[in-house]
């Protein structure tokens, strides 16, 4: 399984994947560079990727701690999600994220 | 600057959960504390990132927020009377001729101590800087991430971004000196104080300032002097707003800051230490709390505590070398109960 990753200077990246892992972990994990300070704790928000919008709806809605905190990022959308508050599972294999600005 | 050197048995770099716990492990072993912490208040993390939220996992205490806590931990040290210094942030450690640790703070305060306790979590506070390129260029000159002055915005146009305290709090206070405001958030909902909010809401409704929903994009200007911000709006087409000033709340992030130069050892931006007494490389300069690493570290606050009181039997071998350590219990030591002030309550 994978995710596919685009960063900051709009290049794709395939990810290898793993069941439970959080959508930061994966990234952390394959080596791009993802500042996500807090560790996953839904106290940083500096995880902030943008959901492709076919996938969007394929996720479970964010909770109000994670709208709450997406006010300290940057550049907020209406596909904007806390990556480490999206956990994979095979569904969402070949999930598509770019890494947002100020979570680099 | 006035370099009168305070000496004393210890210095804590920090003065959140962990650096509290550390006064009371300290004070049971006769050592007197200063804490020095760049925020104006007690409670790391505790107090800055989530004051209101329960915190489940503190041993006997089955539920408390950031900030009970904190009252807690400052409730518990104060039999020993530590001295704080807050809004300062510890700059540089070296080693005297004497063989004290001399630390000096960003504000010119130079302690000569005997040991040195790194509680310094996951670094020092600092504001986010919203990656918008150039801003740099503008930052102290025409962009701001904290008001020092007031004064310093009268009159000017200013454009207020972020949804919490901060940007509430500055709007309302700003808005009768300002000669216009305009608060910037991404949606139209704000986790602050609920009055604060109505009354935010109450300006705009006389309109006495403008709020709009959109992210900030593009700052336009030349020399550090902002002219204008781009704001735009989710699908919507981007608008230019002219303006004086930024100031920027986005919250805070938390940065090593100057514990990497202190000269210990660092492995990934952590300071290692042994597991026996939490000492780094550096003989006398303890790390306790989130900053340190070791096989097996968690980062919790109830770590933290057994780390600090660890540390503080090292401490006492160091402070009081020509006396004995004994090993003594709060509930049955007569000696601990007089350091405490609680012998008469018994
Ligand atoms: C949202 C959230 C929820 C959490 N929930 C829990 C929980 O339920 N249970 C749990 O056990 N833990 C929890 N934690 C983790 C816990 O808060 C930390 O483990 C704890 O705060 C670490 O304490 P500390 O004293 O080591 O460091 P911190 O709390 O980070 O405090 C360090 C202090 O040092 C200061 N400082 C740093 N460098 C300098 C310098 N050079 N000069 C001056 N001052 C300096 C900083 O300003 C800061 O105030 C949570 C964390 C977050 C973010
Ligand atoms: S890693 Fe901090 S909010 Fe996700």
């Amino acid at each position: 399984m994978r995710i596919l990753c685009t960063d900051t200077e709009g290049k794709e990246r395939e990810l290898l994947a793993t069941n439970e892992w959080t959508v930061m972990e994966i990234i952390r994990e394959g080596g791009l560079p993802i500042l996500a300070q807090c560790g996953g704790s839904c106290a940083c928000a500096t995880c902030h990727v943008y959901v492709d919008p076919a996938w969007k709806d394929k996720l479970p809605e964010p909770n109000e701690e994670e709208v709450g905190m997406l006010d300290g990022a940057f550049e907020v959308t209406e596909n904007s999600r806390l990556s480490c508050q999206i956990i994979f599972n095979e569904e969402l294999d070949g999930l598509k994220v770019t890494l947002a600005p100020g979570s680099v | 600057m006035n370099a009168e050197v305070i000496k004393t048995d210890a210095v804590i770099v920090g003065a959140g959960p962990v650096g509290l716990f550390a006064v009371f492990e300290l004070g049971l072993n006769d050592i007197k504390c200063h804490l020095v912490d760049i925020l104006d208040r007690p409670g790391g993390q505790c107090a800055e990132l989530y004051p209101e939220k329960p915190i489940y996992d503190i041993p006997a205490i089955p539920s408390c927020t950031g900030a009970e806590l904190t009252e807690r931990l400052l409730e518990q040290g104060k039999p020993f009377n530590p001295t704080f210094h807050f809004g300062q942030m510890v700059e540089s450690l070296e080693k005297t001729p004497e063989g004290k640790w001399r630390l000096t703070t960003d504000r010119g305060t130079v302690f000569e101590s005997t040991i040195v306790v790194i509680a310094a979590g996951g670094g020092s506070f600092v504001p986010k800087r919203p990656p918008i390129k150039g801003i740099e260029a503008y930052e102290n000159k025409s962009v701001f991430y904290a008001v020092r002055k007031m004064e310093q915005f009268r009159g000017k146009r200013l454009v207020i971004a972020g949804g919490g305290d901060s940007a509430l709090d500055w709007t309302i206070n700003l808005q009768p000196i300002a000669s216009h405001i305009t608060l910037v958030h991404r949606r139209d909902e704000f986790r602050a104080a609920p009055d604060s909010v109505s009354k935010m809401r109450a300006l705009v409704a006389e309109g006495k300032m403008d709020l709009k929903i959109a992210n900030l994009s593009t700052l336009n200007g030349a020399d550090g002097q902002l002219a204008s911000v781009t704001l735009k709006e989710d699908g919507k087409d981007a608008y230019d707003m002219p303006c004086d000033n930024l100031l920027a709340f986005y919250g805070l992030t938390m940065k090593l800051g100057p514990v990497a130069n202190f000269g210990a050892e660092l492995q990934d931006n952590l300071l290692p230490v042994n597991t026996a007494d939490f000492e780094t490389n550096l003989p006398g300069v303890f790390a306790i709390g989130d900053i340190n690493t070791y096989p097996g570290k968690m980062k919790l606050i109830l770590s933290g505590f057994h780390e600090a009181a660890l540390m503080a039997k090292k401490a006492f071998a160091m402070v009081h070398p020509d006396r004995r350590y004994r090993f003594q219990y709060t509930t049955s030591s007569s000696d601990l109960q007089d350091k405490l002030g609680v012998s008469d309550a018994a």
